[in-house]
């Protein structure tokens, strides 16, 4: 095992010690494997992994996203347990302890449970569910916490306390305990509101998982892209109701077989198809251009196109391709839709008029 | 809270009220913590983070996104309208199917009825139709500035895919649901579009009976366009969406700045 600093190792024996009622000395010999382990209380449940937690997290990304939230604002923690935390009876409230020396919460980097916890751990809110009040989380570096208030119950989680440099969220070669979580029937001959922790494991800094991603520049998505997209909404709201006042429907005469109009006009975005067919032969207009064009083709584009650079100027031919193919769509179909009259034949919309029945209550120039 | 004259001012009282509201146990059990409808939010570093990670919003956001993927300038916006339109699309066409039955006999004076007869029909059924133009279009100028942005290119090739899955599906569900006034404009314009799928090679002429129920447009080619149109496609965009979206996120988010 590796190297455990002197000092942490005290502070874990002083609050075990404390709990059990035991001379400190006697545990941290137990804890450095130089006593006989202390039978554990016969009342005491075997400790349950830490809580999954609700999302695992599957990507560095989102390790580091969750990372910088909670790293954001190293507030004291009491205060989250005060505001967060619903008031309910204190034995059975989970609780959030004060962790301010704790680096991350640390696992070993292959089993994957352990993991999720010390994501758990990044996760406040994840963990503040007051769902398992036994099993809960109870990641808990701080064992001078043990004096805390115990009616100030919160959920026992770790939280990032400082700021860790980005990229290394295990801080830099310090050494974090893992503590097992807090039996909910507290050892006999507890002193009351004394809290009992265990240490379950020590690791290695390096040995958690570390976060690869490169720091980007971000920014909350609350309130900053969520109010653009609030503003998008109404925007469009707006515009479509505008529209919808000033623009009727069309409704024509009743459906009928026997009165084939004159022109005969697909919807709009199948226009630019009609006009190609009336060019060409049905089976090139129809099939070529469409389905190879059209379906295949464009599914095909990221395969075809690999050319890796995504700047402008790298790309000249893919932009000027799909340049042509824009004004090519929008020239068939403004044709379709201005330059066809009677018959589907050629004809000027300033002098034959417009026969395009879509927009027929609001431009009609016949 | 009592003001100068020594009465409790309406404002106080409105303070106390909604403060009573929101500090209830009920207004508390829908709020997790974080949201900013809360009582007591505090616009603070941790809370910002809160308002996603802590609510359903956390399915379609994450917690933080890159900053020159806010800018307007970089999507317009294009890809969350197309969304936005189709959300428009789905409210309006939901009170439109309570005045319209699908009958060769009865759809037309329906939306006849409808334009004249109910209140704000003619302004939700011309919602309804512009906003399907506008989406078709929001889509296609979509596609055309992530074609621009090269934001195909790995590891996003997929998400490219399923986007013309998208495309497609939004112009067939424009289409389907063009038939349903059951005018002219209506019937020729399907024909018109209906016969072009004929002309597919192999497989053309089936791909038309199976869309019209029929050789021709006829009146169950009306019951099948709408149960395309108001359940089948609509099912299978959501489903498509949910990819999309999911695999904008796990992709790494919105393509780098150029
Ligand atoms: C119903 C239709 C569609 C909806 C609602 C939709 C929605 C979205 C949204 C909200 C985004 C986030 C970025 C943005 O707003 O630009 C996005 C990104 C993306 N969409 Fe779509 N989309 C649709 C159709 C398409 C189509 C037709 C394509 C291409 C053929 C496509 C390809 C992509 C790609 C590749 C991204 C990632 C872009 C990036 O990372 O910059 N989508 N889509």
């Amino acid at each position: 095992m590796t190297e455990i600093p002197e000092s942490l190792l005290r502070r874990s024996a002083e609050a075990k010690a404390k709990a059990l009622g035991l001379p400190v000395e006697q545990v941290l010999a137990e804890m450095k494997g130089e006593a006989p382990p202390i039978p554990p209380p016969s009342d005491e449940p075997e400790p349950e992994p830490v809580e999954a937690m609700e999302e695992a997290a599957e990507t560095s990304e989102e390790i580091e996203e969750a990372v910088e939230s909670v790293e954001g604002e190293p507030a004291p923690v009491e205060e989250v347990a005060a505001e967060e935390v619903p008031a309910g009876p204190a034995a059975e409230a989970p609780e959030i302890e004060p962790a301010p020396e704790a680096d991350v919460p640390v696992a070993p980097p292959t089993e994957a449970p352990v993991i999720e916890s010390s994501q758990e751990a990044l996760d406040p809110p994840a963990s503040a569910e007051p769902t398992a009040p036994d099993g809960g989380g109870s990641a808990d570096t701080e064992p001078a916490a043990a004096e805390a208030e115990p009616a100030a119950a919160a959920v026992a989680t770790a939280v990032e306390e400082k700021p860790a440099p980005e990229g290394n969220g295990a801080g830099n070669g310090k050494v974090a305990a893992m503590v097992s979580p807090r039996p909910t029937v507290p050892p006999k001959g507890t002193p009351e509101g004394v809290r009992t922790q265990r240490l379950l494991t020590v690791v290695k800094a390096r040995a958690i998982q570390t976060v690869k991603a490169e720091p980007t520049d971000k920014v909350n998505t609350w309130p900053h892209l969520m109010l653009m997209e609030f503003g998008a909404l109404l925007a469009i709201t707006g515009l479509l109701v505008i529209m919808s006042v000033v623009i009727h429907s069309p409704l024509l005469d009743p459906a009928n077989f026997n009165a084939t109009p004159n022109p005969s006009k697909a919807p709009w975005y199948f226009l630019g198809l009609q006009e190609l067919l009336s060019y060409f032969d049905p089976q090139i207009a129809g099939v070529t251009v469409p389905t190879i064009t059209g379906i295949i083709g464009f599914m095909m584009v990221p395969y075809v196109d690999k050319n890796p650079s995504t700047r402008p100027s790298d790309r000249k031919f893919a932009i000027a391709l799909y340049s042509v193919f824009l004004a090519g769509a929008a020239t068939l179909t403004i044709f379709g839709v201005l330059f066809r009259g009677l018959g589907f034949n050629f004809s000027y919309p300033w002098k034959d008029g417009v026969y395009f029945d879509d927009l027929k209550d609001w431009v009609h120039f016949e | 809270m009592a003001n100068g004259n020594g009465k409790t001012g309406l404002r106080d009282r409105i303070k106390e009220t909604n403060d009573k509201l929101w500090g209830s146990q009920f207004a508390e059990s829908i709020l997790r913590p974080g949201s900013p409808f809360k009582k007591g939010y505090s616009d603070s570093p941790r809370n910002r983070s809160y308002v996603v990670m802590n609510n359903v919003l956390y399915h379609l956001h994450p917690v933080k996104v890159k900053r020159h993927g806010v800018k307007l300038s970089y999507t317009l916006c294009l890809g969350g309208l197309s969304f936005f339109l189709f959300i428009l699309l789905t409210i309006t066409g939901i009170f439109l199917m309570f005045y319209y039955t699908p009958s060769a006999e009865t759809a037309y004076a329906d939306i006849e009825a409808l334009s004249t007869n109910v209140a704000f029909g003619s302004l939700v059924r011309n919602m309804h139709r512009w906003g399907a133009h506008l989406m078709v279009l929001s889509v296609f100028l979509h596609m055309s500035r992530v074609f621009y942005h090269g934001a195909y290119k790995p590891p996003r090739e997929f998400n490219w895919v399923v986007g013309v899955i998208l495309l497609f599906l939004t112009l067939l569900l424009s289409f389907s649901g063009y038939l349903l006034p059951w005018d002219q404009l209506a019937l020729w314009a399907v024909t018109v579009g209906t016969n072009m799928a004929g002309f597919v090679p192999v497989v053309g002429n089936q791909v038309k009976f199976a869309l019209l129920a029929g050789v021709e447009v006829s009146a169950s080619t009306l019951l099948r366009f709408y149960v395309l149109h108001v359940l089948a496609l609509p099912f299978i965009l959501v489903i498509f969406l949910a990819v999309h979206f999911w695999r904008v996120r796990k992709d790494g988010g919105i393509s780098g700045p150029l």
